[in-house]
């Protein structure tokens, strides 16, 4: 045992070693939030000599946080659930009634994975369906850049449910309603879980589609305020840090709680077991 | 609605990119190839296509090599904490690139910046730079930070594949005498090809349409040394100029959906195989 982990020890280095620089921004953000302007002046590497949790308070006061985070979190709740819903519902259709029509479905959609959105001939579809600069649609975009996604990984998923169990239940009088929201929908849970974090995640960090589509700083999301927050306080990096370890610590948190799922999901779809 | 937003502006978009739609004129006419002679002809475009194809270029090199070190790292040389080690190493991967980037233009600010201070406290002077404003060099410097940011999706991709590796093959292999420089060679290495065709691809159509790390550390410049596609197709969208901007996402719709219809043909078959 002891000359194991001897042995091992110049892989733990090296891997300590790593992390480190994996994680020293983020170290630098926490530390530096809590510094005052001088201090925080080089964004330097050293703890604080005073701690200064007022730096969040301005930042929630000055940097519109408060809507913003609002805004986020209805962006990334709408569309999330969304996507969970149509990717559940397409898969399994798509997955159980195989015809040619619906394989092609499925390559088409799925294809939709690897697709680059032509923001600007996007903004004429917003502009013609009236979405352009509001609310639901921005909801609707981002749940239509994932489901592509969603479909992909709940389709492999739902091939290792047994037919027979559809069948059995369709004797038992469901209908195919019932038959989803009872009986499949509940069996899918980790694959939708899956999707649903990976897609959160995704929607709160998104930058460009705001950036085309939201002319009105009150329905901006976080990353765009912080952003904005950023060109007029450039030089004040404890209220730039403050302002940052805000806005990813509702990630962060997700990250940690999730970190199976969201691990086995993203390389789910790249490698098949 | 994937349709409605996605496949209907692709398609819009080979229309469009013949035209000289802009914000000044109600009236869309069609004008030929006007805006892709225009695309080849200036050299702004021209930059911002080659930056893409280097950037993306050489952060699938970085990427793959890194990654495959650090995969390999973990699962054979590390015993404990693999676990922690891999959540740290990918903690990067999901915090939003626009905060990605302004961390890290304090962090390569040439004067107070971390890194420099570091290079400096170690002594090596000299290899202090101007990370993001000397227009030969500000190019890499976006390609390490998006590097880094990238690194642990990759990671655990090639970990993922790593683990179905039956360990059978490394068993029989040491009886043979095999040293573990062999195994890599003749073993790990051919049975990861098609992860690592898979995490090519990933990374071959996130270069292409790379923005928001640029966007966010240089905006482009010093000039247009770090211009891209993409930034210029927002650039010359805020400027109203629609038709070329459309040209040029258009120009790039087609390389990525060659890219991706090849990307998704290798996945699907790689189901069937399973």
């Amino acid at each position: 045992m002891k000359t194991n982990f001897l042995k091992s020890m110049p892989a733990n280095l090296l891997a300590i070693l790593i992390s480190l620089v994996m994680f020293v921004p983020i170290y630098l953000l926490f530390v530096n939030s809590l510094k005052d302007e001088v201090q925080s002046r080089a964004m330097g590497v050293e703890f604080p000599t005073s701690i200064h949790l007022e730096n969040y308070l301005t930042v929630i006061e000055q940097g519109k946080l408060g809507t913003a985070f609002v805004n986020s979190l209805l962006y990334a709740t709408g569309a999330t659930i969304l996507v969970v819903f149509f990717s559940t519902t397409t898969a399994f259709v798509l997955s159980r009634n195989r015809s040619s029509l619906n394989r092609f479905l499925y390559f088409f959609i799925t294809l939709g994975i690897a697709m680059p959105i032509n923001y600007v001939t996007l903004t004429k579809v917003m502009q013609a369906t009236h979405l352009i600069n509001t609310v639901a649609g921005l909801i609707i975009l981002y749940a239509a850049t994932k489901i592509p996604f969603g479909v992909f990984l709940i389709y492999a998923f739902i091939e290792s449910i047994p037919k027979e169990i559809d069948e059995a239940a369709i004797i038992d009088g469901c209908g195919p309603f019932t038959l989803f929201s009872t009986i499949i929908f509940p069996l899918l849970t980790p694959a939708w879980v899956t999707t649903a974090i990976l897609s959160f995640l995704d929607f709160w960090s998104e930058f460009i589609l705001p950036l085309y589509f939201l002319q009105s700083s009150a329905k901006w999301p976080m990353t765009l305020a912080v952003y904005n927050f950023f060109g007029m306080f450039e030089h004040k990096w404890n209220l730039v840090s403050a302002d940052i370890v805000l806005t990813i610590l509702p990630v962060v948190v997700v990250y940690l709680l999730g970190q199976r799922y969201i691990i086995s999901g993203m390389t789910s779809g790249a490698v098949k077991g | 609605m994937y349709s409605l937003f996605m496949v209907i502006p692709g398609l819009l978009g080979f229309y469009l990119s013949f035209t000289d739609w802009n914000r000044y004129s109600s009236e869309i006419n069609f004008i030929g190839f006007q805006n892709f002679a225009l695309i080849f002809s200036k050299q702004n475009y021209w930059d911002s296509i080659s930056n893409t194809i280097i950037f993306t270029v050489v952060t699938i090199v970085l990427k793959t090599v890194i990654a495959l070190m650090l995969a390999l790292l973990l699962s054979k040389g590390v015993k404990r904490f693999f676990n922690f080690y891999r959540v740290v190493i990918y903690l990067p991967a999901i915090i939003p690139m626009i905060v990605v980037g302004i961390v890290f233009r304090s962090i390569l600010h040439p004067a107070t910046g971390v890194l420099n201070e570091f290079l400096r406290g170690i002594g090596l002077d000299f290899l202090t730079q101007q990370w993001l404003t000397n227009p030969d060099l500000a190019l890499y410097s976006v390609i390490g930070v998006d590097t880094w940011k990238g690194i642990g999706y990759i990671m655990a991709i090639m970990i993922a594949g790593l683990q179905v590796i039956p360990t059978e093959y490394y068993e029989a292999a040491q009886l043979d005498g095999a040293n573990s420089w062999d195994e890599f060679w003749h073993i790990t290495l051919p049975l990861l090809m098609p992860t690592l065709t898979v995490t090519t691809m990933l990374n071959l159509l996130y270069g292409l349409k790379v923005f928001d790390v640029v966007w966010v550390l240089t905006n482009g410049g010093p000039g247009y040394a770090t211009e891209t596609v993409y930034t210029v197709v927002f650039k010359e969208f805020s400027k109203g100029r629609y038709g070329v901007s459309t040209a040029l996402s258009t120009l790039l719709f087609v390389v990525m959906s060659i890219c991706g219809y090849w990307l998704l043909k290798t996945m699907h078959a790689k189901e069937l195989e399973a």
